[in-house]
C-alpha cells in the first residue's frame, strides 16, 4: 500500500530546507561577524540596512527544519537535540540577541555600543556552534535503543571546534560577497578585501577537515576511496567556485562573488551528503529507520505542496522589493 | 543536594513557555483590533481611525518581535528537554507543528511587513487585506498549537504501539474532545487581553487629557467589545469545564479542592489544601454550589481526589489557587464592563476619574488570567504528559543531567530577563509618545522591520536632536 518512498521524499525536502537556511541566514549572520571590523557607525547602519529586510524571514527556515524534522524524521530530532543540548542553547540564545540587537540598535543612542556587540556576538555565537553540528554530525553519535546515551559536551571535540571556525569563515565569506553585491564606495572596497583573506582561511580548513576526517570515520574513508570518481564532482566544482571568487573579484563585478560564495557552499553540503548517505544518525540509523509513520508523512506532504510554492513566490518577492544597492541614509532613522 | 533533571526540566519549561504565551495572548487580540481599525478607515475615510491604527501597529510590532524569538525557542524545547515525549508523540505533534510554520508563521511573516510599512506603497484595499490575513494568521497559529496541546490531555484518535502514537483519524485526533473549548476559551482570552489592554492604555491618555476625541472612541469600542466577550467568556469557561470533568475527573477535584468524591459538594471561596493529609483547612464554601455548577443539581455527585492513590494527584494547592484566581479576575472583568455601561449614560465612561483609573490597572489582570488558566490546566494534568498514557517521568530526555538543565534554566531566566527588561522599557517610551500628530509625515524608505515601524527611541532623555540623529 505504499506507493512511493515518501523518506526518500522526505530526506530531499529537510535537505533542501536546511541549505535554504545555510544560504540565506548565512549571509546575514555573516554580516553580524563582519560587523565590529567595519570602518565607522555609517557603515554599519548599511550594513544592517541591507539585511533587515530579509533575515526575519530567513530565521523562519530554522523554524521550519525542526518542525520538519518532528514530523518526518522524529529519531533525528530526538536524538541530535539532546545531544547538542547545550550548543543548542548557546545558538538560541545567540539568535535571540541578535535578533533583539536589530531592533533595537537603531532606536539607542548611548546604549548603541551595547546593542552592536550584542548583534556580533549573538552572530558569532550562532554560527560557531552551527559549524560544531556539522562537525558533531560528522564524528557520529553514541546511541543504545533509539536514545542518545553520550555525554552533555561530546559535540565539543577539536574537530568540531575546527567545523565550528569554519562555518564562521565561511559565513563571513558569504557576508563578504553580500556586501559587495548590496553595497558602494568605501564600503564595498572594503568588503572586496576581505574576500580573498576569507576564502583562503576557508580552503585551508576545508584541506585540514578533509584529510582529518578519513581518520575520524572509516565509513567515510571507504566511500571516498572506493567511488573514487563520483566523489570528486563535489570538489572539483568547489574549487572551480574558488576560483570563479577570485576572478569575479579582481574583475570589480558585484553579483558573481555572492553566487559563486553560494556554489562552494552547496557543492560543500552535497559532498557532506553523500560521503554519509543515507546515515541521518551517524554511525547507526539511516534516513529509513529514522522517519516516522507513513500516514504522518503523507498528511504533512499534502499540505507542503501547495503551500512551499507559495512561500517560495512571497520570499523571491520581498528579494525583488528590496533589490538594487543600499546607500547611506536610507532606511532606519 | 541531588538536582532533578525532571524537575529542571518541568521549571525550565513552564519558564519558557508561559514568557512565550504572554505575547501571543496580546498579539493575536490586538492584530484583530487593528483590522477592525482598518476596516474602518477604510469605509468612512475619517483619519482618526488610521492613527490608532498606526499607533497600535508600532506597539504590535514590539510585542511581536518578542514573540517571535521567544516561540523559536520553544520549537527546541520539545527535543531538548522531552526527548521521549518528542519521538512518541512526533506522528501527531510534528505534523501540528509544521502546519502552524507552513500556514501562520509564513503568513504572518509576509502580511506583517505591508501592514507596517506598505500604507504608501500599496492601494488602501492592500492593506486593509493585510491588516485582516495577519490577524487570520495569528488566529490560524493558535488553531494548529492548541489541536496538539489538546490532544496532549484528550489523546485521541490514535493508537499507541510499541511506545510510539500512531494515527488513525487525522480529524479525530485534531477535533479531540477538549480542543473546541480550549480554542474558543483561549481566543476569548486573546480578545479580553486585547480589549483590556486598549481600554487601559485610552483611560490613561484621557486622564492626562490626552487626544481625547481618539482616545474616548477607542474606550467606547472596546468597552462595547468587553460587554459581549467578558460573559461570554465565563459561559464558555463552564463548558469548558463540565468537559474536562468528563476526561479528566481528578483535574476538576482539584480545581475544586475537593478530597472526596460526594454528592452536594461545597462551591470553596477559600481553604488551604494540605496534600499529605489529603484534606483542607479553613474551609469556607456556599453548601451545595458545586455539585450546582458541575452536575446541575444542588444534590449532584462531584468528583474528589480520592479517584486516584496519592501519588498519581497533581498538587491541589497550585490548581485550587490558580483557578480561583483566573474565575476572581474573570468576574472582576465582567464587572467592569457592566460598570461601563451603566456609565454611557451622559457619557460619564470617558469622565470618572476612578472608572479610568479602575481600567488602568485592568489592563494587567488579563496576563495574569492567562496565566493562572494556563497552570490549572498544565499543572492539572499531571504527572501526566500525555493524560493517562504517558508521564512526565516517562518523558523527559534521558541523558539529561540535573547540572545540564540547571545551566539552560539559568540561561534562559538571564536571556529573557534582559531582553525583557529593553522590550517594556521600549513599549512604555512608545506609549509614553501616544499617538503620532495628524499631519505628520511618514518617510516611505523604511525596511520591513518589525520594532523599525515605532520611530521612537530607546533611552529616555535623549538629545533628539543629535547632529545626523538616528
Ligand atoms: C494561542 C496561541 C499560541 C500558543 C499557545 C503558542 N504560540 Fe507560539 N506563537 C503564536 C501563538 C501561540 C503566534 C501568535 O502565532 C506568534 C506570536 C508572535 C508571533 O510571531 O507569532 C507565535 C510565535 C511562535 C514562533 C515563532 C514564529 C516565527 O518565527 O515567526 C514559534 C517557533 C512558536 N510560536 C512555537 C510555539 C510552540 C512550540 C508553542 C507551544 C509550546 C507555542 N508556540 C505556543
Ligand atoms: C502557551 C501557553 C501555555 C502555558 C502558559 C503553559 C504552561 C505550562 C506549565 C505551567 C506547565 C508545567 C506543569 C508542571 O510541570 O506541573 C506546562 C507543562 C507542559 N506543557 Fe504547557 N503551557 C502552554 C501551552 C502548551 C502547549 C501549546 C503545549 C504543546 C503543544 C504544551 C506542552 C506542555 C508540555 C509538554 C508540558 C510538560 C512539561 C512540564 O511539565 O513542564 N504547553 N505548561
Ligand atoms: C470567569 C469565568 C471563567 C471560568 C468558569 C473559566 C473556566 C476555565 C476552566 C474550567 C479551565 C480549565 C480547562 C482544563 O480543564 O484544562 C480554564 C482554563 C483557562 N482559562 Fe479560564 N475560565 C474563566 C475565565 C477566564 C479568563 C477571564 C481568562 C483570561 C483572560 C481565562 C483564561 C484561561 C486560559 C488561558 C486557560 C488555559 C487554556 C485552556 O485550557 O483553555 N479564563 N478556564
Amino acid at each position: 500500500m505504499e506507493l512511493f518512498d515518501l523518506s526518500l521524499i522526505w530526506a530531499f525536502i529537510i535537505g533542501f530546507g536546511i541549505i535554504m537556511y545555510v544560504l540565506m541566514d548565512g549571509f546575514d549572520l555573516g554580516v553580524g561577524m563582519l560587523f565590529p571590523f567595519a570602518a565607522d557607525e555609517e557603515s554599519r547602519d548599511v550594513m544592517m540596512n541591507s539585511v533587515a529586510p530579509v533575515w526575519d524571514g530567513n530565521e523562519t527556515w530554522l523554524v521550519l527544519g525542526g518542525a520538519g524534522l518532528l514530523a518526518a524524521f522524529p529519531l533525528v530530532y530526538s536524538i541530535l537535540m539532546p545531544a547538542l543540548y547545550i550548543g543548542v542553547f548557546l545558538m538560541l540564545a545567540g539568535l535571540i540577541f541578535r535578533g533583539v540587537a536589530f531592533e533595537f540598535r537603531f532606536k539607542a543612542h548611548s546604549s548603541k555600543y551595547l546593542w552592536n556587540w550584542a548583534f556580533a556576538g549573538g552572530s558569532t555565537v550562532s554560527a560557531f556552534t552551527q559549524g560544531v553540528v556539522v562537525g558533531a554530525y560528522i564524528e557520529g553519535f553514541e546511541t543504545a535503543n533509539g536514545v542518545y546515551v553520550g555525554g552533555a559536551l561530546d559535540w565539543l571535540t577539536p574537530f568540531t571546534v575546527l567545523t565550528g571556525l569554519g562555518l564562521v569563515a565561511g559565513y563571513c565569506l558569504l557576508g563578504a560577497t553580500w556586501l559587495v553585491l548590496k553595497t558602494e564606495g568605501d564600503l564595498q572596497q572594503w568588503a572586496r578585501r576581505l574576500v580573498l583573506p576569507l576564502l583562503t582561511t576557508i580552503l585551508a580548513v576545508f584541506v585540514i577537515i578533509s584529510i582529518w576526517t578519513p581518520f575520524v570515520d572509516p565509513f567515510v574513508r571507504d566511500r571516498w576511496f572506493d567511488h573514487i570518481t563520483l566523489i570528486w564532482v563535489f570538489p572539483a566544482f568547489g574549487a572551480f567556485c574558488a576560483w570563479k571568487i577570485v576572478q569575479a573579484n579582481r574583475r570589480h563585478k558585484d553579483t558573481m562573488p555572492f553566487l559563486a560564495t553560494m556554489g562552494l557552499f552547496i557543492s560543500t553540503y552535497l559532498g557532506l551528503v553523500v560521503s554519509k548517505w543515507p546515515y541521518v544518525v551517524p554511525p547507526d540509523y539511516t534516513l529509513w529507520d529514522a522517519s516516522s509513520a507513513y500516514g504522518s508523512q503523507l498528511f504533512l506532504l499534502l499540505g507542503l505542496l501547495f503551500v512551499i510554492p507559495v512561500v517560495l513566490g512571497y520570499t523571491a518577492w520581498t528579494y525583488w522589493v528590496f533589490r538594487g544597492k543600499v546607500r547611506a541614509g536610507e532606511g532606519y532613522h | 543536594m541531588e538536582l532533578d533533571p525532571l524537575l529542571l526540566s518541568r521549571i525550565q519549561f513552564a519558564f519558557v513557555v508561559s514568557f512565550h504565551a504572554i505575547f501571543p495572548v496580546f498579539t493575536i487580540g490586538l492584530a484583530s483590533y487593528i483590522a477592525v481599525l482598518e476596516g474602518l478607515g477604510f469605509k468612512t475615510g475619517n483619519q482618526v481611525w488610521i492613527r490608532l491604527s498606526t499607533f497600535w501597529t508600532k506597539v504590535f510590532a514590539v510585542v511581536f518581535g518578542m514573540g517571535v524569538v521567544s516561540g523559536i525557542v520553544m520549537s527546541f524545547q520539545f527535543g531538548t528537554n522531552w526527548s521521549n515525549f518528542s519521538q512518541a508523540t512526533a506522528n501527531f505533534l510534528g505534523p501540528m507543528l509544521s502546519y502552524e510554520v507552513l500556514t501562520a508563521f509564513f503568513l504572518e511573516a509576509a502580511f506583517l511587513g505591508i501592514l507596517l510599512f506598505g500604507r504608501d506603497k500599496v492601494p488602501p484595499g492592500m492593506h486593509l487585506l493585510s491588516a485582516i490575513l495577519v490577524a487570520i494568521g495569528t488566529l490560524i497559529s493558535s488553531f494548529w498549537i492548541l489541536a496538539a496541546n489538546s490532544w496532549m490531555h484528550t489523546p485521541a484518535g490514535t493508537e499507541f504501539v510499541d511506545g510510539v502514537f500512531i494515527v488513525r483519524s487525522w480529524s479525530e485526533a485534531i477535533f479531540n474532545p477538549s480542543f473546541p473549548w480550549r480554542l474558543s476559551h483561549m481566543v476569548m482570552a486573546s480578545f479580553l487581553t486585547g480589549g483590556f489592554v486598549v481600554a487601559g492604555v485610552s483611560a490613561w491618555y484621557l486622564l492626562r487629557g490626552r487626544e481625547v476625541e481618539a482616545n474616548r472612541k477607542a474606550l467606547s469600542m472596546c468597552l462595547w467589545l468587553l460587554l459581549i466577550i467578558a460573559p461570554a467568556q465565563a459561559v464558555i469557561g463552564d463548558f469548558h469545564g463540565l468537559n474536562t470533568q468528563e476526561h479528566q475527573p481528578v483535574k476538576i477535584a482539584a480545581m475544586e479542592g475537593n478530597w472526596e468524591t460526594a454528592n452536594r459538594v461545597p462551591l470553596l471561596l477559600f481553604a488551604l489544601p494540605d496534600q499529605e493529609n489529603q484534606t483542607n483547612h479553613f474551609e469556607i464554601g456556599i453548601p451545595g454550589l458545586a455539585s450546582l455548577i458541575l452536575a446541575h443539581d444542588m444534590n449532584g455527585e462531584v468528583p474528589g481526589m480520592d479517584l486516584v492513590p496519592p501519588e498519581e494527584q497533581p498538587p491541589v494547592a497550585i490548581v485550587f489557587w490558580s483557578f480561583r484566581v483566573m474565575v476572581g479576575l474573570g468576574l472582576l472583568m465582567i464587572a467592569f464592563a457592566i460598570t461601563g455601561l451603566i456609565l454611557r449614560r451622559g457619557g460619564r465612561f470617558a469622565e470618572k476619574r476612578w472608572f479610568l483609573q479602575g481600567l488602568r490597572l485592568m489592563s494587567l489582570t488579563p496576563f495574569v488570567a492567562v496565566l493562572a488558566g494556563w497552570f490549572v490546566t498544565e499543572i492539572g494534568r499531571a504527572p501526566w504528559l500525555v493524560y493517562g498514557m504517558m508521564t512526565h517521568a516517562e518523558g523527559v530526555t534521558p541523558s539529561l543531567t540535573g547540572a545540564m538543565a540547571l545551566f539552560t534554566l539559568i540561561g534562559y531566566i538571564t536571556v529573557y530577563a534582559m531582553i525583557f527588561t529593553a522590550g517594556v522599557y521600549y513599549l512604555m517610551r512608545v506609549l509614553h509618545d501616544g499617538l503620532e500628530p495628524a499631519d505628520r509625515e511618514h518617510p516611505a524608505d523604511h525596511p520591513k522591520r518589525p520594532l523599525s515601524a515605532a520611530h521612537v527611541p530607546f533611552e529616555y532623555n535623549q538629545d533628539v536632536f543629535r547632529p545626523g540623529g538616528y
